[in-house]
C-alpha cells in the first residue's frame, strides 16, 4: 500500500456472483477486475477511456472500467465477457462474430462484445448507421470494423425473438446483463458472512 | 499426397475464436506470479540531453518500492551498457548508430529509458518513477532530417555524421534513359511519421530461477529465437539457459516483438532482484517507446516516352530514423529504394534512400514498411505524368504494368547488398486483376464523376497497382508427432501475433495427414517447442511456416503407413489414413492412437534463402471532398488481389480489409506530430486519431488465385500487408481528381481536413 493510501471494502456482484475486496481508493475498476477477481478477459489498451477494450456492462450500462474507481462500483451488478455465456458455449452475438471472422487479435474483443451486448438488448432494432455509431467508441485495429458491424447485425435475431427477456438465448447467467429498466438498485441479498458495506450506493 | 479433406482454400471458422470470445485469451499481463514485482520505466523528459545526476533515493525510500535499475547498475563505464543488435540490414557501419538497452548519460529522444523501478504494485512502481530526482542539461535538439542533413549537431559524435545508412536502388542506367527522353518530370512527396499501434500495449513478464540459472520471459512475439539469441549475448547467459514463451498477443503490425530495450531490462531486473517482474507498457509509454514508420520525404523524377512508356525514376528519398537504428530500423529505408517502382516495368532506376538520425522515437517496421511510402510517391508521380502527356490514367498503368511472360521479373538491385539484394517478381498476370478491379469497381460510369460538385461535394475517383512481397527466408521449423489419442500436435517455429495463425496451420496440417480440424493441436512461436525458428515477418508464415508443416505431415504420414504396414504385414504403399485410421482400403485397420506408443515424430525444415513471394493486385476508390471543412469521405473501395493460393478465405478477406483500414487510417489521420524541441504532441489515443467504425465502412475486397507461386510446394504467396501498400497513392490522386477545378496536387500525407482544404484555398501569395 502506497504512503498514506488506506484501504476500502467494496462489494458488488460480477458475472452473479457476490464478490468482496478491499483497494486502494485509487483502484479503477479495471484493475480490481483483472488483479484482484483474476477476471483478465476486461483488457486494458489505454486507460483513458479512449479504446473501449475495457467496456464491462454495469446495471445494464456499458462502461469503462479504466475510468471508474472500483469504490465507485459498490453495490452494482456488473458483467464482464467471461459472463456473457454459460459454460463452454457462446451467445448468438459471440458466435455471429466467429461466424463473420469479427476478430483477429482479440485484444478489443470484450469490449466490442459487452458493448454491442449492452446495445442489443435495450435496441435489438438498431440498424447499421447505429451500431457503428454506438462501436465507435471501441477501437479496433485488426479488422476494419466491417465484419463487427455485420456480426452485430446478424445478432439482432436472437435479441429480437425474446422482447420480454433481458437476455439472448442462451442468456447469461441469473441477474446479469439487463436492461437499465431492470432495476438499477436491486441487489441481491448478502450472503452469509459477505459483511456487505454501504449496499446499493456508491453506483455511478 | 493428395490432400484428403480440403480444409485448404475453405473459409474455416478460427480455432483461436473461443477463448477470445470468451474472454479466456491469456495475454502477457493477464499472466500472475507469486511474489510478483512490477515495473515502471522512468523515460526521458527531453529529446536532447546529458543527465547530470540521478537519485534514486527518494524512490527507494518509499513503501513497496523494492528496486531501481540504472545505467549504473547494468554496467559501469561508457561501453558496458549493452547494444540492441540489428536483426536485419546487418553492418559493422549500423555500430555508431546502435540503441543501448538504458541511457548512459546522454538522452537522444524522448521517452529513453533512464531507470527502471520495481515496486509491489504497477502504480507503486509508478510513484517511485515519480520520485526519482534527476537533473538533465538539455542539448539543442535535432528536430527533423533538414536539421539532421546539415551535421551540426550531432546525435553520435563518434559517428561523425548523422547520416545512420544510405541504400541505392539501381536497374540500368538512368542517366542515359533521361538524357534519351521525351518527357521528363519532377515530384516532391512526403509521407508522414505514423505508428503500427497494436491494441494491446506491449509486456513482459520474466523469472529468474538462481538454482537452475534459468531465465524465462513471457510475452514474446514476432521473432522469438531472435530475441532469445539477442538477449543470451548481452546478459551473458548460454541460450539454452533462457526461455521466451510466445502467449497471445494483441497486434503486431511490424511493431511488436521486436528487441526493444524493455527486453532486455526486465529479465535483467528479475535476475538483479531474485523475483519474477512483470512490465506492462502503458499507452503514453507505447507512443513514445514503441517503434514508429514512415516518416519520408523524396524528391525523385520519372522519364518517359510520349506514348507514357516508363524509361526511368531517379532521385533522392530522405528517411527521418529517429534517435537510433533499432532491430529493423534500416528496411523501411532499404524497401523504399527497391520497391518504388511496384508492379511497373521500369528498366533504368537510380534511388538512393538516406536515413537521417533525429531526436525522435526511433523508427522500425510497420505493415509494408517502405512499400506503402514507395507506392505513394511512384502512384503519384504516374499520375502527374499520365495528366501531363494527356494519357489516361489506366492506360498510362496498364502500359507499364509487368506482364505474365516476362515472369520472373528481376527489380533493382540494392546496395549495400543483403540476402534479397536481388529478388525477382514471382509470377502474376499484374493486368488481370487490373481488369477485374476495373469492372467491379464499375470504373467507366464512376469515372465521369471526376472533379463534379454534387450535393456540394466535389467526387473524384483513383486506380493504383501494387505488389506485396512476403516469403523472406531463409527458412522455418516444424514438427509433428502423433500422441496418444490419436490426435497430431503440430509446433511451428512461425509467430502468432493475432493473425490466425493457429487455424491456418492446423488446416494445412490437418490435409496434409487427413485428419480433422480438431485433432491437430498446433503450438507457436515459443523457444521451448523446436530447436530454431524464425518467426512472423514480411508475410512468411503460411509461405515458410506452413510449407515446413505440409512437408512435415508427409513425413509423419510416411512413419504413421510404415508403423501401421508393420502392423498389419503389408506395405506401407498399401496403407490409407482415414477418420484416426491407417489400414487397407476394406480391409484390417490400426487405429492412430495405437501408433503413438511408436513415438512418431517428423521433423521438417523448409528452405528458402533467396526467393520472395510476389502477390499483386490493384485498388480503385471513389471518394466526395467537402471543400468547406477539407474533409474526405470514401464512397467506395475496391480492392483485388491475387494472392497464388488461398489457404482460408475468411482469415485472408479479414487482412485485406483490416490492412486497408489501417491504410485510410495512414491517408487520413494518423500522425505522430512533434514540436521544434522534439516533443510528442499526439501521444495518447485522444490526439493520434486511428479509424473508428463510422470512418470507413465501405470496402471491397477480392482474392483470386490464377498464379500460385513457384517458389513453395503450397503454391502461396504472402497475404498479409497488400491491402496497405496502395492507400496513400490511391486516395491521394482520387482528391486530386476531385479538386482538379482548384489544380489541387496532394503530395503529402495525410490528407487530414485541414490539409485537403489549404489544396482547395491555397495561402495567398
Amino acid at each position: 500500500v502506497g504512503a498514506g493510501e488506506r484501504l476500502m471494502r467494496v462489494a458488488f456482484t460480477v458475472n452473479g456472483k457476490p464478490a468482496e475486496v478491499e483497494v486502494e481508493p485509487r483502484t479503477s475498476l479495471a484493475d480490481c477486475l483483472r488483479d484482484r477477481l483474476r477476471l483478465t478477459g476486461t483488457h486494458l489498451g489505454c486507460e483513458h477511456g479512449v479504446c473501449g477494450a475495457c467496456t464491462v456492462i454495469l446495471d445494464g450500462a456499458a462502461v469503462r472500467s479504466c475510468l471508474m474507481l472500483a469504490v465507485q462500483a459498490e453495490g452494482s451488478r456488473i458483467v464482464t465477457v467471461e459472463g456473457l455465456s454459460r459454460d463452454d458455449g457462446l451467445t448468438p452475438l459471440q458466435t455471429a462474430f466467429k461466424k463473420h471472422h469479427a476478430l483477429q487479435c482479440g485484444f478489443c474483443t470484450p469490449g466490442m462484445l459487452t458493448t454491442a451486448h449492452a446495445l442489443l438488448t435495450e435496441e435489438p432494432d438498431a440498424d447499421a448507421d447505429r451500431i457503428r455509431m454506438v462501436l465507435s467508441g471501441n477501437l479496433c485495429r485488426c479488422t476494419g470494423y466491417i465484419p463487427i458491424v455485420e456480426a452485430v447485425l446478424e445478432a439482432r435475431a436472437a435479441y429480437r425473438a425474446a422482447p420480454a427477456s433481458p437476455h439472448p438465448n442462451p442468456p447469461p447467467p441469473a441477474g446479469e446483463g439487463g436492461p437499465r429498466t431492470a432495476s438499477a438498485t436491486e441487489n441481491p441479498p448478502p450472503q452469509a458472512g459477505e459483511g456487505r458495506v454501504g449496499a446499493g450506493s456508491g453506483a455511478p | 499426397m493428395t490432400p484428403v479433406n480440403r480444409y485448404i482454400g475453405s473459409p474455416v471458422e478460427r480455432v483461436e475464436d473461443l477463448r477470445f470470445l470468451r474472454g479466456r485469451g491469456e495475454y502477457v499481463g493477464d499472466l500472475t506470479r507469486d511474489g510478483l514485482l512490477h515495473a515502471a520505466i522512468l523515460r526521458s523528459p527531453v529529446a536532447h540531453g546529458r543527465i547530470r545526476a540521478l537519485d534514486a533515493q527518494p524512490a527507494l525510500a518509499l513503501a513497496g518500492v523494492h528496486a531501481v535499475i540504472t545505467a549504473a547498475d547494468i554496467g559501469s563505464g561508457a561501453d558496458k551498457v549493452p547494444k540492441i543488435p540489428l536483426r536485419l540490414q546487418t553492418s559493422p557501419a549500423t555500430e555508431p548508430f546502435r540503441q543501448p538497452v538504458i541511457a548512459e548519460g546522454r538522452l537522444r529522444y524522448v521517452g529513453e529509458p533512464i531507470a527502471v523501478v520495481l515496486a509491489d504494485s504497477a502504480a507503486l512502481a509508478e510513484d517511485g518513477v515519480d520520485a526519482i530526482a534527476f537533473d538533465i542539461e538539455q542539448l539543442p535538439p535535432v528536430a527533423d532530417r533538414h536539421i539532421s542533413g546539415r551535421h551540426e549537431i550531432l546525435l553520435f559524435e563518434a559517428a561523425g555524421s548523422n547520416l545512420a545508412m544510405q541504400f541505392t536502388a539501381l536497374r540500368g542506367d538512368a542517366d542515359a534513359a533521361f538524357a534519351a527522353a521525351d518527357y521528363t518530370r519532377r515530384g516532391r512527396f512526403a509521407s508522414q511519421r505514423h505508428t503500427a499501434l497494436p491494441l494491446e500495449p506491449r509486456g513482459l513478464l520474466a523469472e529468474w530461477d538462481a538454482q537452475a540459472g534459468r531465465l524465462t520471459v513471457s510475452g514474446a512475439a514476432k521473432v522469438p529465437f531472435f530475441n532469445r539469441r539477442a538477449l543470451a549475448q548481452m546478459i551473458g547467459l548460454a541460450e539454452s539457459a533462457i526461455d521466451l514463451i510466445e502467449n497471445d498477443v494483441g497486434g503486431g503490425f511490424g511493431a511488436r516483438g521486436e528487441f526493444y530495450p524493455e527486453d532486455f531490462l526486465i529479465p535483467f531486473a528479475a535476475r538483479h532482484v531474485g523475483r519474477p517482474v512483470m512490465w506492462i507498457e502503458d499507452r503514453r509509454e507505447h507512443l513514445i517507446a514503441m517503434n514508429h514508420a514512415r516518416q519520408m520525404d523524396c524528391e525523385v523524377e520519372i522519364a518517359c516516352r510520349r506514348d507514357g512508356t516508363i524509361l526511368g525514376l531517379r532521385g533522392d528519398i530522405f528517411v527521418d530514423l529517429g534517435a537510433y537504428i533499432r532491430t529493423n530500423g534500416l528496411t523501411a529505408p532499404r524497401n523504399v529504394a527497391q520497391f518504388f517502382s511496384g508492379p511497373y516495368r521500369i528498366p533504368n532506376i537510380r534511388l538512393t534512400s538516406s536515413a537521417l538520425v533525429t531526436n525522435k522515437t526511433p523508427t522500425g517496421t510497420y505493415r509494408a514498411p517502405g512499400r506503402c511510402e514507395g507506392s505513394f510517391f511512384c502512384e503519384r508521380l504516374i499520375e502527374l505524368a499520365a495528366k501531363d502527356l494527356g494519357i489516361d490514367p489506366v492506360e498510362m498503368r496498364r502500359r507499364n504494368l509487368i506482364a505474365d511472360a516476362e515472369m520472373p521479373y528481376p527489380l533493382a538491385q540494392v546496395e549495400p547488398g543483403d540476402l534479397y539484394a536481388e529478388t525477382e517478381c514471382d509470377s502474376g498476370d499484374y493486368a488481370h486483376t487490373l481488369d477485374r478491379c476495373l469492372a467491379e469497381f464499375g470504373w467507366t460510369e464512376k469515372r465521369k464523376l471526376n472533379g463534379r460538385l454534387i450535393d456540394g461535394r466535389y467526387h473524384g475517383v483513383a486506380i493504383a497497382c501494387f505488389i506485396e512481397g512476403g516469403g523472406a527466408g531463409p527458412k522455418e521449423l516444424a514438427r509433428l508427432e502423433l500422441e496418444r489419442d490419436g490426435s497430431v500436435t503440430v509446433s511451428v517455429g512461425s509467430a502468432a501475433v493475432g493473425q490466425g495463425l493457429e487455424t491456418i496451420i492446423a488446416q494445412i496440417a490437418a490435409d496434409g495427414l487427413g485428419l480433422s480440424l480438431d485433432q491437430v493441436r498446433v503450438l507457436h512461436g515459443s523457444t521451448t517447442l523446436l530447436a530454431d525458428g524464425y518467426g512472423s515477418f514480411h508475410s512468411r508464415s503460411t509461405v515458410l511456416g506452413g510449407s515446413a508443416v505440409w512437408q512435415g505431415a508427409a513425413l509423419l504420414l510416411d512413419k504413421i503407413k510404415n508403423a501401421a504396414a508393420a502392423r498389419l504385414g503389408c506395405a506401407a504403399a498399401e496403407i490409407e489414413v482415414t477418420e484416426g485410421q491407417a489400414g487397407l482400403r476394406d480391409g484390417p485397420s490400426v487405429a492412430l492412437a495405437e501408433l503413438a506408443g511408436d513415438r512418431l515424430i517428423a521433423d521438417a525444415v523448409f528452405e528458402n534463402h533467396h526467393k520472395h513471394t510476389y502477390a499483386y493486385g490493384s485498388a480503385a476508390a471513389h471518394v466526395a471532398v467537402d471543400p468547406g471543412t477539407g474533409h474526405v469521405e470514401l464512397i467506395d473501395y475496391l480492392v483485388v488481389e491475387d494472392v497464388g493460393r488461398i489457404v482460408n478465405p475468411l482469415t485472408l478477406h479479414g487482412q485485406v480489409i483490416g490492412a486497408t483500414v489501417q491504410g485510410l487510417g495512414g491517408a487520413f489521420m494518423e500522425e505522430l506530430v512533434y514540436d521544434a524541441n522534439g516533443q510528442l504532441l499526439s501521444g495518447n489515443l485522444a490526439d493520434y486519431l486511428i479509424p473508428t467504425a463510422t470512418d470507413f465502412p465501405t470496402i471491397r475486397a477480392i482474392a483470386l488465385e490464377h498464379r500460385p507461386s513457384p517458389t513453395n510446394p503450397l503454391g502461396v504467396k504472402g497475404a498479409g500487408e497488400g491491402g496497405i501498400i496502395p492507400v496513400g497513392g490511391l486516395m491521394a490522386n482520387a482528391v486530386a481528381a476531385a479538386l482538379s477545378s482548384f489544380g489541387a496536387e496532394p503530395n503529402e500525407l495525410p490528407l487530414s481536413p485541414p490539409r485537403v482544404w489549404q489544396l482547395i484555398n491555397p495561402p495567398s501569395s
